[in-house]
């Protein structure tokens, strides 16, 4: 067991320090040091993007990232799509075109989403699977995502839809 | 009969006013923010970590296991093996809806007494103050392995000179127990009619053999469970699972203590489709928990999932099918083995159900093995044992139409199964929508859709599942604001929060909005039958609207009471309650809620069923174009459409969105998926090597959703989770027929295979 370092970061827009051990991954850190768990945890090797973090504008799976990388960095999670006045684009129609069934890889797919239209805001079907083929989703077969997506991107950049749920 | 195509994107059906809508689902928000707390999110102060140590060997026998060096690890506060189990285990036999399995074979699969039977076996767990110390621990337990013979394929298995998994296992042969110790663990046989009559009758016979590779369910939560064992005796279980009452009773038998003493609680799942029926780490985590007096969490490793848990069993298939001159079946007969894995228990059943399913055969007979072998317990997959069997008649039936010069679609309308048929194991059909799916088939745009390429095919094939009845439970109360907490007891593994709350709706002419579903745990709703068989909207849903109905009777006896009237003067009209002479007496469901303190009280209903689902189950037809590359090998699938019977679609979104899924696994385990083994290991244990489809690798599905009720359920309702899977494959393999002439009767159909195929093809017309 390494002896623990002090980490200063910022997430979803706010000062976080944690102490962590080198061998830790930063998806450890969220779900069992920081109580975030919205992101998931699905393979721990990289290989199914339910643990999808944007660092510094770049998309990452968060259990490929040591927590002391984090240092200094802007992190974006699942937790941070959302603002107190409604739900993000993506997130809205993700309801709306019941792109969700377990809803295990929606936190992952809606952070790949966020990172592609942050750079690609009017993307091609093509283009969007060719983007989200990280991420896996055993239920929905992928069908009900890609126009949820395709669809947010054609909501304006930037403005957000009221808070919608039914309960 | 009703058709809704997905391009169409109707919002309710015209019969009804909340069924056949879109709502949001209600646990939706919780899903897109992260906040849904899921079995692997599940957080206890004081928590502990746990980790199962696994058996590296095929086959192996257990000298001993030195676990010292572990317990002296700081951080280590507990380390179990088979010894922990209370020795006065019985061996009764628990039935979890899709399988029947002795408890003494589920207790040897948590931990390995005396012999491991395949790798990854579990041999003893470890619970530490972290991950990483538990991880550590596991490397210093000591294990003493005897190596011993494995096999690992379904025929060798079958040898009477074949290494025996099991000194206990003797043969079962139509229910009677041979006594002749074997691998072969049962033989399940069908018949009807006189076959030797129906071939001889037959212009055209065509058999042939075919094989499947065992698949994953690929759930991408891995299985989890949190345990807390407290001194008075109480345990606790949160995890993610398709059926509480189901773990609590696996749980239970495992550790032999009363069902009484055993609370689960079902966490929000990610994903299952079969394979979280079974318990795998919950009787662990409680053993590491009395052990240390703290709770316990174990998160199984993704490789661990592959190697320990799940998978289909790998299959052979051998069907033959005959055939008048104009296409009639007459005679059809069926040999399969499926291996089990260590313990038996495989769908043979199912598989036997299914192979004829679709059509009328006079005659015909099945005869199937369930075979144990040194790979993972076999666990159910949606719509278990019908994919191998339908792959292998669909191909044939296709073949015959081929060689009759009939058209696909034809032959299986010539031949549909209907009201009336009688299937191979005995049941006559009621009412089912096998030919409708078809006839949408027909009259799809797709099918008359011309390719337009070099090396494109399309292919046709019809599936099938028997979908389940069985119990389910549901309260409701009554809130002052005119809404409706409904507590129900089937894990939501798919938008059934939604499906349940429309019917209970429904029932009240409320909104879906105006419910507010939950899923309970064991200790707070009524004994529910597990997520799975097709049955959550059908089952549950009824007893949702068994429950609306009692708050519908209460309700209206509460509007007597407010008008000071005889109840019989109280009328119920669309979500209106109604004086039956005083017109100006009218009280909407939310203006009664309103006065029920001064009423009484609360209002609470609830509904309890078990349902005889009958045989009518649920029909789907599919259409695949693909692209096969001819260098490669490499299938593209260009277009696809899957048409169900859905009887009544409730949310069409959700029974689209399990079609679509249906689809696209059944497209994984046509093309790529496959356990790959060496030397009794699997070589591909991650989801970087053991390929599930991505979004890149599939085109838009699309759905038609025929509605031919269920003359059996209040609303209709058939089941959509399954049937989806069934065709996909055997589509496929025709599609590739008719882009290049070669027919694979072997999943996957993977590059290697078709280039194979191709480059046989051509040596032959040199």
């Amino acid at each position: 067991m390494g002896k623990k370092l002090y980490i200063n970061t910022t997430i979803n827009g706010e000062a976080v320090e944690f102490l962590c051990e080198p061998r830790q991954s930063l998806l450890e850190i969220f779900r069992d040091h920081l109580g975030m768990t919205g992101t998931k945890e699905g393979c721990n090797d990289g290989n199914c993007g339910a643990c999808n973090v944007i660092i510094d504008g770049v998309l990452m799976n968060s259990c490929l990232i040591f927590a002391v990388e984090a240092q200094d960095r802007k992190i974006v999670t699942i937790e941070g799509l959302a603002s107190p006045q409604g739900l993000h684009p993506l997130q809205q129609k993700f309801l709306e075109h019941a792109s969700l069934q377990c809803g295990i890889c929606t936190p992952g797919f809606l952070v790949a989403a966020k990172a592609l239209l942050d750079q690609n805001p009017d993307p091609t079907e093509h283009e969007v699977r060719h983007w989200l083929a990280g991420n896996l989703c055993r239920c929905t077969g992928y069908d009900k995502i890609v126009r949820a997506v395709l669809d947010a991107a054609n909501v304006a950049p930037n403005t957000e839809t009221s808070l919608q749920s039914s309960n | 009969m009703a058709a809704t195509s997905n391009s169409e994107n109707g919002n309710g059906n015209g019969k009804y006013k909340v069924i056949g809508t879109r709502p949001i689902r209600h646990d939706g928000l919780d899903k897109v923010t992260g906040r849904a707390v899921y079995g692997i999110d599940q957080n206890l102060p004081g928590m502990l970590y746990g980790q199962t140590l696994r058996s590296p060997h095929p086959h192996a026998r257990i000298r001993s296991i030195d676990t010292t060096k572990a317990e002296a690890l700081e951080g280590v506060r507990a380390v179990v093996t088979a010894d922990d189990f209370s020795p006065a285990g019985d061996d009764e036999v628990i039935s979890l809806v899709e399988g029947v399995f002795r408890l003494t074979h589920m207790r040897s699969n948590i931990l390995a007494k005396d012999k491991v039977l395949y790798q990854g076996h579990s041999v003893a767990a470890v619970a530490a103050t972290n991950i990483h110390i538990a991880e550590e621990a596991l490397r210093l337990i000591e294990v003493d392995y005897e190596i011993l013979p494995y096999v690992e394929d379904v025929h060798e298995a079958m040898r009477e000179d074949a290494p025996l998994l099991h000194d206990d296992l003797t043969t079962e042969d139509f229910g009677e127990d041979t006594g002749t110790k074997s691998n072969i663990a049962s033989h399940t046989q069908f018949k009807i009619g006189d076959l030797e009559k129906g071939f001889g009758e037959s212009d055209v016979i065509i058999e042939h053999e075919f094989k499947t590779a065992s698949v994953h369910q690929g759930y991408i939560e891995s299985h989890n469970a949190t345990a807390e064992w407290k001194t008075d005796g109480q345990l606790t279980v949160w995890t993610s699972t398709q059926g509480a009452f189901g773990v609590q009773k696996q749980t239970a038998g495992i550790l032999g203590i009363p069902v009484s003493k055993v609370k689960v609680v079902p966490m929000e799942i990610g994903g299952g489709f079969g394979g979280k029926i079974p318990v795998y780490l919950a009787p662990q985590a409680a053993l590491l928990s009395k052990k240390s007096g703290r709770p316990v969490k174990i998160i199984m490793t993704r490789a661990d999932v592959f190697k320990s848990t799940g998978p289909t069993p790998a299959t052979y298939v051998k069907v033959k099918i005959g055939a008048d001159k104009t296409g009639k079946f007459l005679a059809a007969e069926a040999n399969f083995a499926f291996a089990a894995g260590a313990f038996p228990g495989s769908p043979v059943w199912a598989g036997a159900m299914c192979v004829f399913s679709c059509y009328s055969f006079p005659n015909a007979l099945v005869d199937g093995y369930d075979v144990v072998l040194n790979k993972p317990r076999s666990a159910a997959y949606r719509a278990p044992g019908a994919t191998p069997v339908i792959l292998a008649t669909e191909t044939i039936v296709d073949e015959i139409a081929e060689k009759l010069g009939v058209d696909p679609i034809e032959i299986r309308l010539l031949n549909a199964a209907q009201e009336g048929v009688r299937r191979v194991d005995g049941v006559v059909y009621p009412v089912i929508g096998c030919r409708e799916t078809l006839e949408q088939a027909k009259a799809h745009e797709h099918y008359r859709t011309p390719l337009n390429g070099p090396n494109q095919g399309r292919g046709i094939a019809t599936g099938f599942w028997v979908n389940a009845g069985l119990k389910s439970s549901a309260t409701a109360h009554v809130n002052e604001d005119g809404t409706v907490n409904l507590v129900e007891g089937s894990t939501d593994i798919g938008g059934s929060r939604a499906s349940i709350a429309m019917q209970f709706a429904e029932v009240l002419g409320l909104p879906a909005e105006a419910i507010n579903p939950s899923v309970g745990d064991t200790s707070s709703v009524g004994y529910t039958e597990l997520t799975g068989g097709s049955r959550v909207t059908f089952a549950t849903g009824w007893a949702a609207y068994e429950a609306a109905q009692e708050v519908k009777r209460k309700m209206m006896a509460k509007a007597a009471m407010y008008w000071e009237a005889p109840e019989e003067e109280v009328r119920f009209e669309d979500g209106i309650f109604l004086h039956a002479t005083d017109a100006d007496k009218k009280l909407s469901f939310k203006e009664l809620a309103g006065h029920l303190k001064d009423l009484g009280g609360a209002v609470v209903g609830s509904g309890t069923v078990d349902p005889d689902y009958g045989s009518g189950g649920s029909f789907t037809t599919c259409m695949a174009d693909v692209e096969v590359d001819p260098d490669t090998g490499k299938v593209t699938i260009l277009r696809f459409t899957m048409i169900q019977d859905a009887g009544t679609a409730i949310h069409p979104s959700y029974v689209e969105g399990q079609m679509q899924g249906g689809s696209v696994q059944g497209i994984g385990w046509a093309l790529n998926e496959e356990y790959f083994y060496s030397e009794g290991r699997m070589q591909n244990a991650s989801f970087l090597d053991y390929r599930i489809p991505t979004c890149f690798d599939v085109p838009m599905v699309d759905t038609v959703i025929v509605e031919v009720p269920h003359p059996g359920h209040p609303f209709g309702v058939r089941g959509v989770g399954e049937a989806s899977i069934a065709p996909p494959p055997a589509a496929i393999a025709i599609a590739i027929y008719n882009a290049v002439g070669v027919r694979l009767r072997e999943l996957p159909m993977r590059p290697d295979r078709v280039l194979a195929a191709c480059l046989e093809k051509l040596a032959a017309s040199h």
